[in-house]
């Protein structure tokens, strides 16, 4: 279907694509979900959109409310522009160190930005929407780390849309930030075709972002569950890096730098199929295009200047 | 045998602040132990008791073996060979 009623009916249903270049061989094969092409350029679009509706329905969203919410970017920018169009006014909570794109695309939907420190990463974003939650009582938190209609968007939309369009399907990679993708894929796949590998891929930032500090300031989103995966790897500023890279030279797809996080992990799963000669179908997810990171240097220059350029920034 | 452990700015106190030491082990139960020899305290800081009584890594905290998050590679009795890397993190938040 390509016609909608309107820019917010238009979420989800987005495209599979083959990479007939990076796909080892006829056998083990790479599927790229482009979820660029949601409205606001990125895969939050559907956990925003399925957030809002659900807390419209049960009441919790009325007519003049204000939202807050911790954020990266993605998450923050989605909401924006739902809640343009659905007339809330909106507060994000951003740590200091994302790309300056994000904070110009927030404040475009109409955003109010409260900027959290860059120490500590989305740990401290949170911590400071909470504390705003406790003041202003009647804001309303979707709060998308421990909001199941999170991941629901996932079980409802993508996972149904990936069986949909690749029945063969072996491998589900993405991101783990809230873990919605992931956990709502996930629990789709353990229902309906559960040898399908879910495999998570974590950035692994700076050491600044790890600045907490004690340990037991770390967070784990209430969302993850641990038995919806199989394996969860970290990777590092210059793999995703190198990948993204990779992902545009030879397929032409301009991505967002965790995307090549994401990638790294697909690639691993597929050099094990190789190896043991398996036939496979790895789907990955493209959370996002690379127009939001042009000004990080991410694409430009040697990876060595480029991986110095992300020391400290939240890439994903 | 050797095992490169990368610890992160919050456990630095333990290891005279390197960023990296070396530890061995054939689990990574066995390589903490090792760790605990050399850096006394460090072991408190990354285990706890679980539900059941035994030892598991605490909860906010994430140990990787070649970028593999070892709770999926069992966890304090994932195996270790000579030349692997062990990354240590805390657990920190996305999106």
């Amino acid at each position: 279907m390509t016609r909608y009623d309107s820019l917010l009916a238009s979420v989800g249903g987005t495209p599979l694509v083959g990479l007939p270049v990076l796909s080892p061989s006829p056998d083990v094969r790479l599927w790229a979900k482009l979820e660029d092409r949601n409205p606001t350029g990125s895969i939050k679009d559907r956990a925003a959109l399925w957030m809002l509706d659900h807390a419209e329905k049960d009441g919790r969203l009325r007519p003049g409310c204000t939202l807050l919410e911790p954020t990266s970017g993605n998450t923050g920018i989605s909401l924006a522009m739902a809640a343009k169009l659905r007339g809330y006014r909106i507060v994000c909570v951003m740590p200091e160190n994302t790309s300056s794109e994000r904070r110009q695309l927030l404040r475009m939907w109409g955003a109010e930005i409260v900027s959290s420190p860059a120490a500590g990463g989305s740990n401290e974003a949170v911590r400071v929407a909470k504390q705003l939650a406790a003041e202003h009582p009647d804001w309303v938190m979707m709060y998308q780390y421990g909001n199941q209609a999170n991941a629901l968007a996932h079980y409802e939309g993508t996972g149904p849309e990936l069986l949909a369009d690749l029945p063969e399907i072996t491998h589900f990679v993405a991101g783990l930030g809230t873990t919605g993708t992931l956990m709502g894929v996930g629990r789709y796949f353990r229902e309906h075709k559960p040898e399908v590998k879910i495999v998570a891929a974590e950035p692994r930032y700076g050491e600044l972002v790890y600045g907490l500090r004690n340990l037991d300031e770390g967070f784990v989103p209430e969302l993850y569950d641990a038995g919806l995966i199989d394996t969860r790897f970290s990777v590092g500023p210059r793999d995703a890096l190198r990948r993204v890279r990779e992902l545009l030279e030879s397929e032409g797809i301009f991505a967002g730098v965790s995307t090549g996080a994401i990638l790294h992990a697909a690639l691993g799963q597929a050099v094990k199929a190789v190896k043991a000669g398996v036939t496979a179908d790895i789907a990955f997810v493209v959370c996002d295009g690379g127009w939001k990171y042009l000004s990080t240097g991410a694409y430009e220059g040697t990876i060595d200047e480029a991986e110095d350029r992300l020391e400290g920034q939240l890439w994903a | 045998m050797s095992i490169e452990v990368r610890i992160p700015t919050i456990l630095r106190t333990y290891t005279g602040g390197a960023k990296a030491v070396d530890a061995s082990g054939d689990t990574l139960a066995a390589l903490i132990n090792d760790l605990e020899a050399n850096h006394p305290g460090i072991k408190e800081r990354l285990i706890d008791a679980g539900t059941d009584g035994s030892d598991e890594l605490r909860r906010f905290v994430n140990v990787y073996i070649n970028d593999e998050d070892v709770r999926f590679l069992g966890s304090l009795g994932a195996p270790l060979a000579d030349g692997d890397q062990v990354v240590v993190l805390p657990a920190v938040a996305g999106g």
